[in-house]
């Protein structure tokens, strides 16, 4: 579905993205995980032409971005951006209405099939009942799982979250990623998700890349990715990797300065320090 | 008092937020405000010097309907006063404040700053620069009859906002934020350059300045066929994007994810408003404040959607300039008071009002 090649991106004489390659597969929910700067946004904005790559191509099933109307890519492909600004003043049905903008012509406006997309994503983000607020009275949280709807509403194959849980609860991170996960897996959409939680990714995400300084450093299952070593390395702390009991999947915590060196604890995959 | 209250207020349930987005609220209320701005037309068409009853100029016009005679009986010179002078004046006012008002919507919506109308990138400053040059020209400024006035004022205001559109370009792009800084120093050049002019030519000062401040007092069909060919479609175009610039305000980032082509839409939209506004600027001069605050008025009582926000600025924008001007000429009668004067001195206390009532965000 999309297919990502040798992609360089820069801003002025500042390099983002490294010769970045990667493939995503219709089902697929990956995450992008790295330091601050590390290139994750600048991904997400170069797949959906904020910015211009250097080099390299991205194709989304075979077409070229480059060449897609900025309606045609909207049609493919929905964003939840980091922390968006969105006017105290409109409410949460109108901006969840916007989502439906890359399907409506000049002429055209709102009909019964889009207030039924938009409505079936607020049932699925919980906010629902929050329709007829004002963007201006709501919680962090609630804004940003209105933005994860309004990507929900644009009904597209790939979607693109950056940071999708940063403002959220523990409750709501689990539901917005457990959505996105249904997503992928029940109605075949693919997911790209930039997440600085490693936890959270390794928990949900069925393969993570990881990005440092602009280039991949690891990619891979969750368990391959989120090796001490690779972790203390690009994050330049000590770290611990544990598996969950319950999943298996790995759990990390930075260790502070002063807990005990080499300290191994109960289910521990290792601990390791730069 | 229902028409002050927003509809979106209300909504505490997503039916009747979903009632209120399938367009039933603004139906009524534009057909409310159109009566409203016949009314108010009619009103203005009716009070004048010559003393012509209302019931009179109401049949006066009526009977230029196909088919409708019911002036048969009255004095011609009734029919020439209103049909000829009153009727194209306050159509006039209407059109212009109703274009100001739309075209100042669109400058804020574009720029999403509350602070824009439109003469922010140059229409004033480059309108006003043209006609001083041609009033104070020794040569004679009219040709065959037909002043050269509007035309430079028109020529004046293109040049200053396609001048300053050029300069703000970087790459493929046009930033709002530099569109605005280079729109504003493109005007101060053409404002001193018109200052120069006015001081070294002081025994035009007085008809610089009174075309400046703007009025109606020249107002005839003719002008007006002049100004709908770039007012129609302007309005259209820009009427036809509502949906779009609600999604601009998001940002242009987010505007762009969603699928709209924000530089286009920039150039299009900036484009109408600019040439509509300078249409209305050469015909009846700088009238200030009509396009920053009829917008903001709207906003106050109907909310932000520009799907209703454009339409009701127009019908509130032309109901508030002809008003204006009914009281132009009607204040200082025999001698005219300039139309800008009275939107600003009368304008302003009515917004705040409206601002001190309504205390909540509404950008």
């Amino acid at each position: 579905m999309l297919e990502i090649r040798d992609l360089t991106v820069a801003y002025g004489r500042l390099v983002a993205l490294r010769q970045v390659g990667l493939s995503l597969r219709a089902g697929e929910l990956v995450g992008v995980v790295g330091p601050n700067g590390s290139g994750k946004s600048t991904l997400i904005r170069a797949i959906t032409r904020l910015v211009r790559p250097l080099g390299g191509d991205i194709r989304l099933d075979g077409k070229e971005v480059g060449r897609l109307s900025q309606r045609e890519l909207a049609r493919r492909v929905a964003v939840v951006p980091q922390s968006p600004y969105l006017p105290d003043a409109f409410t949460v049905l109108e901006v969840a209405l916007m989502g439906r903008t890359p399907h409506l012509g000049l002429l055209q406006s709102e009909g019964r099939a889009d207030l039924a997309a938009v409505r079936r994503a607020l049932e699925q983000t919980d906010t629902w009942q929050l329709a007829g607020r004002r963007i201006g009275e709501l919680s962090g949280g609630e804004r940003q799982r209105v933005v994860v709807a309004r990507a929900l509403a644009q009904e597209t194959p790939l979607l693109l979250l950056d940071e999708p849980t940063a403002h959220l609860d523990m409750g709501h991170q689990a539901a917005v990623l457990d959505l996105v996960r249904q997503l992928c897996r029940g109605e075949g959409k693919a997911g790209l998700a930039a997440i600085h939680d490693l936890s959270l990714a390794g928990q949900y995400c069925d393969r993570l890349v990881m990005l440092n300084e602009g280039r991949i450093v690891g990619e891979g299952e969750p368990q391959e990715v989120l090796s001490p070593q690779l972790l203390a390395s690009v994050y330049g702390t000590r770290v611990s990797v544990f598996s969950h009991p319950l999943t298996g999947r790995p759990v990390v915590t930075p260790m502070s300065g002063d807990s005990g060196v080499g300290l191994e604890t109960r289910g521990s995959v290792g601990t390791f320090r730069s | 008092m229902r028409l002050f209250g927003s509809a979106a207020e209300a909504e505490s349930s997503p039916e009747v937020a979903l009632a209120a987005l399938l367009g039933r609220a603004l139906w009524p209320r534009l057909a409310l405000g159109l009566a409203a701005l016949l009314g108010v037309a009619l009103l203005a068409a009716a009070i004048g010097p010559a003393d012509i009853p209302a019931d009179a100029t109401a049949r006066i016009i009526l009977s230029r309907l196909p088919g409708v005679s019911l002036a048969d009986s009255l004095p011609q010179s009734w029919q020439d006063i209103v049909w000829e002078v009153r009727l194209p004046r306050v159509v006039m006012a209407g059109l212009v404040g109703a274009t100001l008002a739309l075209s100042g919507a669109t400058y804020q919506a574009v720029f999403r700053n509350p602070l824009a109308d439109p003469y922010l990138i140059g229409v004033a400053a480059g309108a006003g620069l043209g006609a001083t040059a041609v009033i104070v020209s020794p040569l004679d400024y009219t040709v065959g009859g037909v002043s050269l006035v509007p035309l430079a004022a028109f020529g004046g205001a293109l040049t200053a906002v396609a001048l300053a559109y050029a300069l703000a370009r970087v790459g493929r792009t046009v930033p709002t934020v530099t569109l605005i800084l280079a729109g504003v120093a493109i005007s101060s050049i053409a404002t001193s350059a018109m200052s120069f002019l006015m001081i070294s030519h002081s025994q035009q000062l007085h008809t610089t300045l009174t075309w400046l401040l703007g009025g109606f007092n020249l107002s005839e069909w003719g002008r007006l066929w002049w100004l709908l060919p770039y007012v129609l479609p302007a309005a259209v175009i820009i009427l036809l994007y509502g949906r779009i610039l609600n999604v601009l305000q998001l940002d242009e980032e987010q505007a762009q994810q969603l699928g709209v082509n924000v530089e286009r839409v920039k150039l299009l939209l900036l484009g109408a408003a600019s040439l509509a506004a300078a249409a209305a600027v050469s015909v009846s001069g700088i009238i200030g404040f009509v396009g920053l605050i009829v917008p903001h008025a709207v906003r106050l009582l109907w909310g932000p959607d520009y799907r209703q926000l454009l339409p009701m600025s127009m019908v509130l924008g032309g109901a508030f300039l002809i008003l204006a001007d009914l009281l132009a000429r009607t204040v200082n009668s025999p001698s005219e008071i300039p139309v800008g004067i009275i939107t600003a001195f009368c304008g302003a206390p009515f917004f705040l009002y409206l601002l001190r009532m309504r205390q909540r965000a509404v950008f």
